[in-house]
């Protein structure tokens, strides 16, 4: 974007360097400090596996892994995710092989139209390295800022569930 | 969003310093950026505090803890001296948002949560808290989620948070520093009524910068509860809550504490209600007149008296489950 002026002492707004560690690659740009992480994802790092639902912080689709912890992309700015860990949906699987969670959610069937799915799963990952999760209704609770439009919660839950102890068992991996 | 600069300073001082009318201090974002992408906040300059080393929780010489305001709901709600001591703090705070935003959300970021009023966000509508003098739409519109105490002509909303009413229970002390020092103050002084001035939601000055949340040694630990009732079971804001604690000797009372939340333009204690139910015995009567004397100037609107009723309700359930309550329930 070129430089604005709002009045004659105006200083022309700047992109800032950042510098990321993205799924496990270290990548170096410049952004402009309104960009969003989920857009810049999304329109200029070409991951669209992370989505857009309400844009507001309500429905979790843009769930990432931010230095380890589930945050969504949408309220977070690209500026501030310098020297930041950054995980997404594309970056779980290890290869050819699907992580646990993954795998857990397609023997389960846990979508159906299959938008919030990325987001449920990056949170999932984040509710097993939390460890506080550890009956059913704990799951339903901590998996609630991540809405399913299509209602297929029950299998996102039994999904979970199964996949809970193979995701503790890798620990810190991802 | 409105383009706006980015500045990252590494001291308070600095930060502080950094203040101008313009701009605005960014920690979670998790409130801020939301207004910003509705237009209802519209920062020149952000001021990124999250390179401040405001992030420990440390016991103070008085048996109390420090609580670096940078500090993420999620960490504090999970600290292991938080879930010993102060139970109703963990409680409310895991009542609040998703556990991504408790993930992202600070300590200090969750005291300057503005209201969630329709009107205050729709930018299309009058709203005396957005723009001081245009009118309040929600006295005449829909009011099913505003306030029963405390409001004014002009303003008619409520506080958002669950923890912040914890907070008020426990007598926290909000720690801030601005460019002429820092001061300490009262969590009940912090946030304001509306009265005739709805845009300030509390007392910190332009320059000012929320350090640390102070919490005094514990005593009611052992007697805490925090209920929140809400239009589904997770991830909604409060009609009503209700953050209670005891201390008992026995089955009578030695110390009280009751605040209530979803209510008021803040968290709303009532010291008088705390007082008379000092020295009292555990009943459903104790506290149901507790109840009726908290909530007796409580005045409708034309879509909430349903709250009147359910704040009664859930006075009683909170007190009693309080007095019952182990350390770790």
């Amino acid at each position: 974007m070129s430089a604005t002026h709002t009045g004659a002492a105006a200083k022309p707004f700047v992109s800032h360097p950042i510098r990321m560690t993205l799924n496990r690659r270290d990548i170096q740009m410049d952004v402009l400090p309104w960009t969003t992480l989920l857009d810049l994802l999304r329109e200029q790092l070409d991951l669209t596996g992370t989505k857009k639902g309400c844009d507001h912080g309500q429905c979790g689709a843009c769930t990432v892994l931010l230095n380890g912890k589930r945050v969504n992309a949408c309220l977070t700015l690209a500026v501030m995710c310098d020297g930041a860990e950054l995980t997404t949906i594309e970056g779980l699987a290890s290869g050819e092989d699907l992580h646990p969670m993954q795998k857990a959610f397609i023997k389960h069937d846990a979508f159906q139209c299959g938008y919030c799915t990325p987001g449920q799963i990056c949170s999932a990952v984040g509710l097993a390295r939390e460890g506080r999760a550890h009956d059913t209704a704990q799951i339903q609770e901590l998996m609630s800022g991540n809405l399913c439009r299509c209602g297929a919660y029950n299998n996102i839950r039994d999904a979970i569930e199964e996949a809970l102890p193979a995701c503790r068992a890798q620990g810190g991996e991802q | 969003m409105n383009p706006f600069h980015y500045s990252k300073p590494v001291d308070v001082q600095e930060a502080v310093h950094l203040v101008s009318p313009a701009s605005r201090f960014i920690a979670g974002g998790t409130n801020l950026l939301d207004l910003m992408k509705e237009n209802i906040s519209r920062p020149e300059h952000l001021i990124d505090i999250t390179g401040l080393p405001l992030r420990d929780v440390e016991e103070t010489t008085e048996g109390g803890l420090m609580i670096g305001a940078l500090v993420s709901n999620a960490d504090l709600a999970w600290h292991p001296l938080i879930e010993q001591r102060y139970p109703l703090l963990s409680q409310a705070i895991l009542a609040g948002a998703s556990p991504q935003l408790r993930n992202m959300a600070s300590t200090g970021g969750n005291l300057l949560q503005r209201t969630r009023c329709y009107y205050f966000y729709d930018a299309a509508v009058p709203c005396n808290k957005r723009e001081p003098g245009s009118g309040c739409p929600a006295r005449v519109g829909l009011n099913r989620i505003h306030a029963i105490l405390g409001a004014s002509d002009q303003c008619v909303a409520t506080h958002p948070s669950d923890m912040c009413v914890a907070l008020a229970a426990l007598d926290a002390r909000v720690h801030v520093q601005g460019r002429g020092g820092a001061r300490v103050i009262e969590f009940a002084d912090f946030h304001r009524l509306p009265g005739d001035a709805p845009q300030r939601d509390n007392q910190l000055a332009d320059d000012e910068l929320i350090t640390a949340i102070e919490l005094p040694a514990d005593h009611l630990a052992a007697h805490s509860h925090y209920l929140k009732i809400r239009d589904r079971a997770s991830y909604a804001f409060a009609l009503v809550s209700v953050a209670a604690a005891l201390a008992l000797e026995g089955d009578v009372i030695v110390d009280a504490r009751l605040a209530l939340g979803g209510v008021a333009h803040k968290p709303w204690r009532d010291r008088a209600v705390e007082a008379a139910l000092i020295g009292q015995s555990v009943s459903r009567e104790t506290f149901s007149s507790a109840a009726e004397a908290l909530l007796q100037d409580a005045e409708p609107l034309e879509h909430n008296g349903f709250k009147i009723k359910l704040a009664r309700r859930a006075i009683i359930r909170a007190l009693s489950d309080a007095a019952v309550a182990g350390a770790t329930s």
